[in-house]
């Protein structure tokens, strides 16, 4: 169970746009990943209940809508109101170069703009996970 | 054996000798030798390929049926296709200016973009709004917004299309009521609403009731302009977000016209004659880089609706055959790496709507992976187009490529795997049953997968993405932002609006748009009477939420 990495892969907002997340959420099971896909129109608050409940290693975003500057924010800082600091948040989408600088300076771990590489996303979790649990 | 089959038999045997000839000669390069959604080509084509090709019974005549060769009898000499380019951002004053620059640059059309809370039926200052207020789309709320909209615009003048789908009743219904503040009767509006919600729970996913009330809200609107917009095409059967979402062309085309028939069906279930709506129904295609798959798509998506609405839905008036079609070139065939290569991509797809008879298009600017396009990039999109139009020679003459062995073998293949899915959503009972059971999306979830596969495992090259990549490009574009005083702008207008309208006209307008839901009459007149009076489009909206319910989809991926 701990070996496994547990991802949630959200769609916040009122953004339709599933195709990324569904493909991400089918290449990182097949990367061996638990994923869980929270299905479309996510509060932040949905989000971060279910990130909780499922146990999750990883919450991952997918926002192609442009409200980025608000969801990303607004679940870093849900996760920190509940206490939690050992889930990398991360995610991707249509966001401009200099908007993903500033989210990750707020706490996202790293971003994926279109055109990433699914094995890389995996790749990237895998670490990032591992260097949390230390 | 005649003469004729001893030549075809000639023939035939010649070619498995060049065929032989080749294969156990020629050195063949290591790549994918399919179209881009994944379907196998022969290296060549010839006349067998389409020996049972009956020119009258096939294709005819353009402007006559079944349409296969184009929809007008002259074509692009006649008229050329309208310059359509979608837009919509910020307040209504700053969509007003963009469509005024549109128009002054040449352009013969408006379409509007709507922001996800106006899609979703939710005001500027409901909390489901916040951040996402003008940022992809403009931002409307009552009529005073669309009053700004469209100021110095005169309504008898453009054509409007509409990209609004599950509250397209209530934009009609502020479009209707600019028009009378214009002195502009209905009869003389020219336009479209997207108004396709069979593609919205399969692809785009911005949906809020239901399919059932869904389909009453639509024909209600087919309804209503059948006699008080005559001139409106009441649904755009959109294959684009299919395409989008990850579909394949085939799939595009296939569900797009199953989409299509369910409509048809549902305005003659609702009691009207099939042929005082099905003039009024538009198509709305996606133009992809696999040019000729592209244009086969177009020419087989006419013969298709031309047949089954003559032979299966007994429509007798040929203005209920003919498929007109608006296309937009392919948002998801563009890269974020080297965007000015996108402007290449744009023109081919751009090339191939053309030859496939489009009757309204849109191309794509190339910061559009980015953000919203900037107004330079609008410029070059607009321009590609104009370049098409005027220097290619491609619209003098119609459907150019209509012969060619390889385009009606692609033309008939089409065809028949269309014919193949339709059999396959019929035995799952039907658009809705298939779409409750998930079907649609697990086909296109499954394509786009497959394809990103290929990507990722470079049997299919991207150039600028998985090859050709320019070690260390900073990607330094001017981008269009939309700042959070849009949202407060908004919020002050609509807190304005409220302050100063006659609330006992509002409440009795809502309670008569209640009552109406809850019964059987005819949604629009309720409508227009809400926008009259300044009902907010979220108030409306509410209303029907409490009484038709909201729709779920099923979390899947496949």
């Amino acid at each position: 169970m701990a070996d496994r990495i547990r991802v949630l892969v959200a769609k916040p907002g009122l953004d339709g746009h599933d195709r990324g997340a569904k493909v991400v959420a089918s290449a990182l099971r097949d990367a061996g990943m638990e994923v869980v896909y929270t299905g479309l129109h996510q509060t932040p608050e949905m989000i971060v209940n279910a990130a909780i409940q499922e146990d999750v290693d990883v919450v991952a975003l997918s926002i192609l809508s442009g409200a980025h500057m608000t969801m990303f924010p607004r679940v870093l800082k849900l996760l920190e109101e509940a206490g939690t600091d050992d889930i990398v948040v991360t995610g991707g989408g249509v966001i401009p170069a200099d908007d993903m600088e500033e989210l990750i300076k707020m706490g996202v771990d790293r971003l994926f703009g279109p055109g990433s590489d699914t094995r890389e996303i995996a790749a990237y979790m895998r670490e990032a996970v591992a260097a949390k649990r230390g | 054996m005649t003469d004729a089959e001893k030549m075809g038999a000639t023939a035939k045997s010649a070619r498995k000798a060049w065929g032989e000839k080749v294969s156990s000669s020629a050195r063949q390069r290591d790549a994918l030798f399919t179209s881009i959604s994944g379907e196998e080509v022969d290296l060549l084509y010839t006349p067998e390929d389409i020996a049972e090709l009956d020119y009258e019974r096939d294709l005819g005549f353009p402007g006559e049926f079944p349409y296969t060769r184009g929809v007008r009898s002259n074509m692009y000499r006649g008229r050329l296709w309208t310059m359509r380019q979608f837009s919509g951002f910020g307040t209504p004053e700053d969509s007003n200016r963009r469509n005024k620059f549109l128009l002054d640059h040449g352009q013969t059309g408006l379409s509007v973009a709507f922001d996800l809370p106006t899609i979703m039926g939710y005001d500027s200052d409901h909390e489901r709004a916040e951040g996402e207020v003008g940022v992809c789309g403009v931002a409307i709320d009552s009529l005073r917004d669309m009053e700004t909209l469209f100021d110095g615009i005169p309504l008898d003048k453009v054509s409007t299309s509409m990209t609004i789908n599950a509250p397209a009743a209530v934009l009609l219904a502020m479009y209707i009521c600019v028009g009378e503040k214009q002195g502009v009767p209905s009869e003389a509006l020219r336009g479209t609403l997207q108004n396709d919600l069979l593609k919205e729970y399969i692809a785009q996913k911005t949906w809020i009731f239901p399919p059932k009330p869904s389909m009453r809200i639509i024909t209600d609107i087919m309804t209503y302009c059948a006699e008080h917009v005559p001139q409106w095409n009441t649904i755009s059967i959109s294959g684009y977000h299919i395409r989008e979402a990850g579909s394949t062309a085939l799939q595009e085309l296939a569900f797009t016209l199953a989409d299509g028939f369910a409509y048809v069906e549902a305005g003659i279930a609702a009691g009207m004659d099939v042929d005082t709506f099905a003039p009024r129904l538009s198509h709305f295609f996606n133009s992809h880089l696999d040019f000729f798959e592209e244009v086969a798509k177009f020419r087989a998506a006419r013969r298709i609706w031309a047949t089954d609405m003559r032979e299966k839905y007994g429509a007798k008036d040929p203005r209920s055959w003919l498929m007109r079609f608006h296309t937009q070139t392919a948002g998801c065939s563009l890269t974020a790496q080297q965007p000015f290569n996108n402007v290449v991509r744009t023109a081919l797809e751009g090339l191939a709507a053309v030859m496939g008879g489009t009757q309204s298009l849109h191309t794509n600017s190339m910061d559009e992976t980015l953000a919203l396009p900037s107004e330079g990039a609008v410029h070059v999109a607009l321009r590609t187009q104009q370049v098409i139009a005027f220097e290619s020679g491609v619209p003098n003459v119609i459907d150019p490529l209509g012969g060619s062995y390889y385009v009606e073998a692609l033309t008939n293949k089409m065809e028949e795997g269309c014919r193949e899915y339709f059999d396959q959503i019929e035995k799952l009972g039907g658009v809705i049953a298939a779409i409750e059971k998930g079907f649609f999306q697990r086909e296109i979830a499954r394509a786009a997968f497959t394809y990103q596969r290929e990507v990722e495992e470079k049997k299919r090259i991207i150039v600028g993405v998985n090859d050709y990549i320019d070690e260390g490009e900073e990607i330094k574009i001017d981008l269009l932002k939309i700042g959070p005083e849009v949202e407060q702008r908004q919020k002050k207008v609509l807190s304005d609006v409220k302050s100063s309208r006659d609330d006992t006209a509002v409440a009795a307008a809502l309670a008569g748009l209640r009552a109406a839901a809850e019964g059987t009459d005819n949604l629009m007149p309720y409508f227009v009477d809400c926008c009259r009076v300044y009902a907010t489009e979220g108030e409306m909206i509410g209303v029907l939420r409490e009484v038709f319910g909201e729709y779920r989809e099923p979390p899947i991926y496949w």
